[in-house]
């Protein structure tokens, strides 16, 4: 068992929970959206996290299964083992975790809820199917980020290709989508990538 | 299973063009929230690298709980909510199938499980990150996984077709904003004032008719 990292004491709980509050409303296009102003707060003023740990909660995040946004619980579950305990860590889930989800859930939940009771409003399917282009526009534009994330250009050429064949697999035909993961991830574990 | 038959046989029969949004046209519901909670659960587990190409699969093309219009039209509005996308989702469907119990039935669901396993993975990857095959395989499954969101942008866009914005705009809107985002990073703030205004107002001006 080595020392603590750092120590964390009660006000600073407090701080982190209230951030995460904060980054919450701020989180409109997701949660990774405000990844830059998360490495701001923990890694560079409260050194709560050392770039290595902020990096591989993103990537395992990533590559687990379920929504995107658990690469937050990583990062409180990160900060609390810094703090030095298996039940910090647990409480850093649960502070980080409640912080970015408690407020775009409400407002959420509250919104949609209007603009299902006023489902017939002009405005309200002007808004909904005007946005529709634009959302279409964003998938394409996540998939090719995602895909260019290799961050080599064109000599991740087999990294396109995969991501290619399985855009056309996935979009034309009803294989299983693990299959295809599947797939990919033995080519990557031998080295082909 | 005919995809998205349900959404061109609503647009076909219905005497105004885009009224069928109105409606939960879909065929199937979930019957009651246990099924709710399994059906996210099952969405969330098999979501490697992000649970949307997910859900459209199961819950517009397995279960049909969703029609193709409606999946985009509520994926319009989880996007321009602050919030995980996937998680605003969850909650505008359970919502509206069986009020509040049914939002965060459907939250819990995409939730727990995959929070269990995400944390040991962290617990593994501090053992297990210097090895090649693991570096390798997290590299394919993320190369696999930017295919699948792209498959899903191609999937949607046949929604495009019965949009109240006219296609040659919508195509335009499309094309413009992947550049800017895509390749030129914009902030994702301002394309979504300008060009999702321009579609709005678009759609606002076709909807008086």
């Amino acid at each position: 068992m080595t020392a603590p990292l750092i120590v964390l004491a009660w006000h600073d709980w407090f701080n982190l929970f209230a951030h995460f509050l904060l980054l919450s409303l701020m989180s409109i296009g997701g949660a990774i959206s405000t990844t830059s102003e998360m490495h701001r707060f923990l890694v560079e003023q409260h050194h709560w996290l050392t770039q290595a740990q902020f990096n591989d909660s993103i990537a395992i995040a990533q590559a687990a299964p379920g929504p995107n946004v658990l690469f937050v619980a990583l990062m409180g579950w990160n900060v609390g083992m810094n703090a030095g305990s298996t039940v910090a860590a647990m409480l850093g889930v649960a502070v980080t975790m409640l912080g970015i989800l408690m407020p775009s859930t409400f407002l959420t939940y509250v919104a949609s809820q209007w603009g299902h009771r006023n489902r017939h409003l002009r405005v309200v399917r002007a808004f909904k199917q005007g946005m529709a282009p634009l959302v279409i526009a964003l998938l394409m534009a996540t998939a090719w980020i995602l895909a260019s994330a290799g961050g080599h250009g064109a000599a991740d050429w087999r990294l396109w290709l995969v991501a290619l064949v399985s855009c056309l697999i996935i979009w034309r035909t009803k294989v299983h989508l693990l299959w295809v993961l599947g797939a990919g991830a033995l080519l990557g574990a031998l080295q082909l990538l | 299973m005919d995809k998205g038959g349900a959404a061109g046989h609503n647009a076909g029969m219905s005497s105004l063009p885009f009224e069928h949004i109105a409606a939960s046209s879909a065929p199937h519901r979930p019957a009651s929230l246990r099924e709710l909670f399994i059906a996210f659960t099952w969405l969330a587990l098999q979501g490697f690298g992000g649970v949307l190409v997910v859900v459209q699969r199961e819950l517009v093309e397995r279960r049909q709980w969703l029609t193709h219009d409606e999946f985009v039209e509520d994926w319009a509005v989880a996007q321009v909510l602050p919030g995980p996308n996937v998680v605003n989702l969850s909650l505008m469907f359970g919502g509206r199938m069986f009020g509040l119990p049914g939002a965060l039935t459907a939250l819990a669901g995409l939730l727990a499980a995959p929070l269990v396993i995400v944390l040991l993975l962290a617990v593994l990857h501090t053992r297990f990150a210097g090895y090649p095959a693991v570096e390798g395989a997290l590299r394919g499954m993320a190369a696999v996984s930017a295919g699948l969101i792209g498959a899903t942008g191609l999937k949607l866009s046949v929604a495009l077709a019965r949009n109240p914005v006219p296609l040659a705009w919508c195509v335009a809107i499309a094309v413009i904003g992947f550049v800017l985002i895509a390749l030129l990073r914009m902030p994702l703030l301002y394309v979504m004032a300008g060009l999702g205004g321009l579609g709005c107002v678009l759609a606002w001006r076709r909807l008086r008719a």
